[in-house]
């Protein structure tokens, strides 16, 4: 699928391997997987490097996911406790979300969630020292599209991809939702979930996402027509 | 490390009401396999196998050693299997877990318990030397039903197997040539054993064969039939899970025996190609 037009792929890197950039001057920043050494610019994972007007990046096809404050997940509930929820979102710990963190919830009046239960958060802290924190809830307070999803079917797939599903330029989503009514909640932790009301439908949309990763438009217009239009 | 825990209670729904309604997730029949992939070398005895996103891949080894005492004109067969992390990201190091234990004990019993090979053609010298066997399976990737490609990567690895000639000079002296020398001599394969795995929903009133990943995970319970090409049913096992009626384990034995013709006529395709 097309990529945002803006970045460009430099070349496959490689951990360890100092990534020369004597045609950079100025200011030029940093993204993940890549650091500096001393005076130079060292790859710290495998992965296609990026570049972004003058920012650079690796782009690699991992699926273990690292949380960042102020992203959405969709996570699990694994487990229940005194306060608070636990939450897999697939990341190194599980996710805590607190009873009072939803959005209309009181100490007396609490949105009932059950063990393996989807829900669809953001995270309101996180640390590489302590365990993530969710919040269904805006930064206002309100719910918003937060809370538990119902019904529907999820998707795992890589974090690149992911990102890439959520670009309002990915052709896909534009696809189906011409001919499906698609409900949809992308996590950045590599988890989509949807839900078109028909099983036919949800299956449909759950392989054509899945197989469209490494298809170009035309591709996937024909695939997605050839499923869908009589 | 977060274990990998139960499917989430949407997916289960999920998959089940497609089930209900005949519906898999990559739209198969309920009796139908994923696409199969046997692919051969470089060099003679190694195969990795592709059922859909499962990856299994297989190496046969052999060396010369003492036999056991009991069975002193016989050769030895080792299988290992062993499930890494890579495949398996919940896994509990260092201790073998249930699902190993079973896929190990059902190859064993497919492959060693029914002289799939010919042993009593690797004795060398009697109580002195023997060729010893060794199939290593690998699991690459796991989406669900790794004891069938488990099982077809085995017993195509040891088809496709060459080891060397030997001769016996003198009283414990042997000479093993090189390739070079003396063509490579293949194993003696008696018949070819195949697992078809089918997995139960809703107290055993739904089945499918060859689960994925996400079925493997919903289902009540399983069966393992392996069947030879000359439709011989070599191993039934049915470890837990809901209990079936006679017609239902007659029905899969059926079905079993269809898809094992279609796989084994796969294995001998993919090996006179190489």
């Amino acid at each position: 699928m097309k990529i945002d037009g803006n970045v460009e792929p430099i070349r496959v890197v490689l951990p360890g391997e100092p990534v020369l950039m004597e045609t950079v001057s100025g200011n030029l920043g940093l993204g993940p997987g890549l650091s500096r050494a001393e005076d130079s610019i060292v790859c710290t994972k495998a992965g296609v490097l990026m570049k972004k007007k003058d920012s650079w990046f690796v782009e690699s096809d991992e699926k273990r996911y690292i949380p960042v404050r102020g992203e959405n997940v969709v996570g699990k509930v694994t487990g229940r406790m005194a306060e608070y929820y636990r939450v897999d979102i697939g990341s190194a710990h599980l996710a805590i979300l607190s009873f009072l963190a939803i959005a209309g919830a009181t100490k007396k009046n609490r949105l009932d969630l059950n063990i393996g239960d989807l829900v669809y958060a953001r995270i309101s802290s996180a640390s590489r020292d302590i365990e993530p924190e969710l919040e269904c809830t805006d930064y206002e307070g309100k719910s918003k599209e937060y809370g538990k999803l119902k019904d529907g079917f999820l998707l795992k797939c890589s974090l690149r991809y992911c990102r890439r599903l959520m670009s309002p330029e990915s052709p896909i989503w534009k696809l189906l939702r011409e001919r499906i009514n698609l409900e949809v909640a992308i996590g950045s932790n590599g988890r989509v979930w949807f839900n078109s009301g028909t099983t036919r439908h949800t299956i449909l949309t759950y392989n054509a996402i899945k197989r469209s990763e490494t298809m170009t438009d035309e591709e996937c217009e024909t695939m997605v027509s050839k499923e869908l239009d009589f | 490390m977060v274990k990998e825990s139960e499917i989430s209670t949407n997916e289960r729904n999920f998959i089940l009401s497609g089930l209900k309604e005949g519906i898999r997730l990559d739209n198969r029949d309920p009796e139908e396999f994923r696409p199969l992939k046997i692919l051969f070398g470089p060099e003679h005895g190694r195969c990795e196998v592709r059922l859909g996103g499962t990856k299994v891949l297989a190496k046969v080894s052999c060396e010369v050693t003492r036999p056991y005492i009991d069975r002193s004109s016989e050769g030895i067969l080792i299988l290992n299997t062993e499930l890494s992390p890579m495949a398996f990201p919940g896994l509990d190091s260092g201790r073998p877990s249930d699902e190993e234990i079973l896929v190990s004990r059902i190859l064993e019993k497919a492959l060693k318990r029914n002289h799939a090979i010919d042993l009593e053609g690797l004795c060398i010298i009697r109580e002195k030397k023997v060729w010893t066997i060794r199939v290593d399976v690998h699991f690459l990737d796991n989406d669900g039903n790794i004891i069938d490609a488990a099982c077809i990567a085995a017993i195509s690895a040891l088809s496709h197997f060459r080891r060397p000639d030997v001769t016996v000079t003198g009283d414990d002296n042997i000479t093993i040539h090189s390739f070079e020398q003396r063509n490579p001599i293949p194993l003696t394969i008696h018949h070819t054993p195949i697992c078809v795995t089918f997995a139960f929903f809703e107290n055993g009133d739904l089945w499918v064969v060859d689960p994925c990943l996400q079925e493997e995970q919903i289902r009540q319970g399983d069966m393992t039939i392996t069947i030879n090409e000359n439709n011989e049913i070599c191993v039934l096992s049915k470890a837990g899970g809901v209990p079936l009626s006679m017609d239902q384990i007659v029905q899969c034995s059926k079905i079993a025996t269809s898809k094992v013709e279609l796989i084994t006529e796969q294995i001998r395709k993919a090996l006179a190609a190489n």
